[in-house]
């Protein structure tokens, strides 16, 4: 098989950010029809930032460490700046995924849209 | 417990190369390279050889020496069985029976022949992962050439009724193969007693090296070659010999079917030991394959709720190495074909994992793997969705 670069080891290995929001202003949840794999996202935000995010997820070693890569990466950003991030960028900050991997990249970024979703409808805002 | 070494869960995968066999190896490597058609001494040293480890083989599996013919490995030994009596024998008919859960070089083969205007019926298995004999008795026809079974399969280990294949073919008068690349140097295999018409095997699933393997071919069956050219193996399949590969198979056969009553018995205690640990320590476990007709080393569960990838690679960072059937290690993105097969939904054949043991591995190895899977199952469930924090 081929190897998951060392950041992917790291973020699956000690995922950031796992678990569950109980107050969450957004939840946001996004399955992979390619491998039958799930997402949970759980956002906080105040005045447009997310101050808080947590996940869970039920999938391979990269649908892990692409998780936690995202959390990382949309903590403390707005909600626009967080609507931009793309799954290459996700991939890019790990240094790479096999490109059998790269679908469980589209996880990380349609969790975060979803639950951004899920927050503007809960607002009564719409995108 | 500290583990310094590898702890090698994956012997239906492949196996280490044991010493005996490397050592009978090295002087076909080294000295020895004469080619088995060479008429000087090194040529027929080689073809000695060659024959001797042929004897072994036969000697094992209880049946001539003509009957075994030397190949490649496990696959093409499959693709020569079944292409081979499958154009052989076109003019008696087109209609070949096989099972859902074969190993790819069987049902790929068969997939191959459905372009050649061949029919294949792909029996279900029961959820213990055997066939129905009287499935098998309906699906025969009139036309039907060739049946295909596995004699154990690779993934949950379930051992299908042979015995009653071969007299059921017998008495249609059908060719029947058998894929027996795992059970070989597990189970005794004695093919006097059997009905079996072609076999297929593999040395490396025997403590032997890679890339060579046998086809049996009993007497008078009617088989196309697959490999044309030179006269090799009775004209059956050409190609110079893998002289040192076909050493180190007979080694290994000898080696693996010595004893294999005992090999077996020490197996299933560890097998047991293994099963009944994970069934008691890790709840919302189901156990793959049936219960008492499964390969002796074989273990194949399915953890609920979490991924199969995700549980290797900690195993590996643990030293322990082993395989699973989840969408996300087949490449295909698909699950296994086997779990799915056997009933299981998606969902559940992405949590299976499979442990197979050989006589290598040791009671302490046991203890340790359930000493470490209980917590990287839970903390692979604290992370999963499909199980809601209270
Ligand atoms: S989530 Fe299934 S392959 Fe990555």
């Amino acid at each position: 098989m081929e190897d998951y670069s060392k950041k992917v080891m790291d973020h699956f290995f000690n995922p950031r950010n796992v678990g569950e929001i109980e107050d969450a202003d957004g939840i946001g949840e996004v399955g992979n029809p390619r491998c039958g794999d799930i997402m949970r996202m759980y956002i906080k935000v105040k005045e447009n930032i997310i101050t808080d995010i947590k996940f869970k997820t039920f999938g391979c070693g990269a649908a892990v460490a692409t998780s936690s890569m995202v959390t990382e990466m949309v903590k403390g950003k707005n909600i626009n700046e967080a609507l931009e991030i793309t799954n290459k960028q996700v991939a890019e900050a790990l240094d790479g995924l096999p490109p059998v991997k790269m679908h469980c990249s589209n996880l990380a970024e349609a969790g975060i849209k979803a639950a951004i979703d899920d927050y503007y409808k809960k607002n009564g805002k719409g995108k | 417990m500290y583990m310094k070494e590898l702890i090698y869960m994956d012997n239906s995968a492949t196996t280490r190369i044991s010493s005996e066999v490397l050592d009978s190896m090295m002087p076909y490597l080294t000295t020895g390279y004469g080619n088995p058609s060479s008429i000087y001494s090194i040529g027929r040293e080689s073809r000695k050889a060659v024959e001797n480890a042929r004897e072994l083989v036969a000697k094992a599996l209880s049946c001539d020496t003509n009957e075994i013919y030397f190949t490649s490995g496990g696959s093409e030994s499959d693709n020569w069985a079944i292409k081979g009596v499958a154009f052989a024998n076109e003019n008696k008919g087109k209609h070949i029976i096989t099972t859902s859960i074969e190993h790819h070089a069987v049902l790929h083969t068969c997939k191959y022949l459905e372009k050649y205007g061949f029919e294949i019926t792909y029996l279900p298995v029961k959820s213990n992962g055997i066939i129905d004999i009287n499935d098998l008795k309906k699906a025969i026809r009139k036309d039907t050439i060739l049946i295909s079974i596995m004699y154990a399969n690779n993934e949950i280990g379930s051992i299908q009724p042979i015995k009653e294949i071969g007299e059921i073919a017998k008495e249609n008068n059908i060719y029947f193969h058998t894929d027996a690349v795992q059970a070989i140097g597990n189970i005794p295999i004695n093919l006097k007693e059997l009905n079996i018409d072609l076999l297929s095997l593999s040395a490396h699933k025997f403590h032997g090296p890679k890339g060579v393997g046998v086809l049996y071919i009993r007497k008078g069956v009617k088989i196309s070659n697959m490999i044309h050219g030179g006269g090799q193996e009775k004209n059956m399949r050409a190609g110079t010999e893998n002289v040192a590969g076909i050493v180190g198979l007979g080694k290994a056969i000898e080696l693996a079917t010595i004893d294999i009553e005992k090999k077996s018995k020490y197996l299933i205690t560890l097998r047991e030991r293994l099963i009944k640990g994970i069934m008691e320590s890790i709840p919302d476990t189901i156990l793959n394959g049936d219960p008492i007709n499964r390969l002796p080393g074989n273990v194949n569960v399915c953890f609920k709720y979490i991924e199969g990838e995700s549980i290797l690679l900690l195993l590996d960072m643990k030293g322990i190495c082993a395989s699973s059937g989840s969408a996300c290690t087949s490449g295909s993105l698909n699950p296994s074909h086997v779990l799915l097969a056997i009933g299981l939904p998606h969902e559940i054949a992405h949590g299976s994992l499979r442990l197979t043991l050989s006589e290598e591995n040791t009671q302490e190895e046991i203890e340790y793997v359930l000493e470490t899977l209980p917590p990287i199952i839970q903390n692979l469930r604290n992370m999963s969705p499909l199980i809601n924090e209270k």
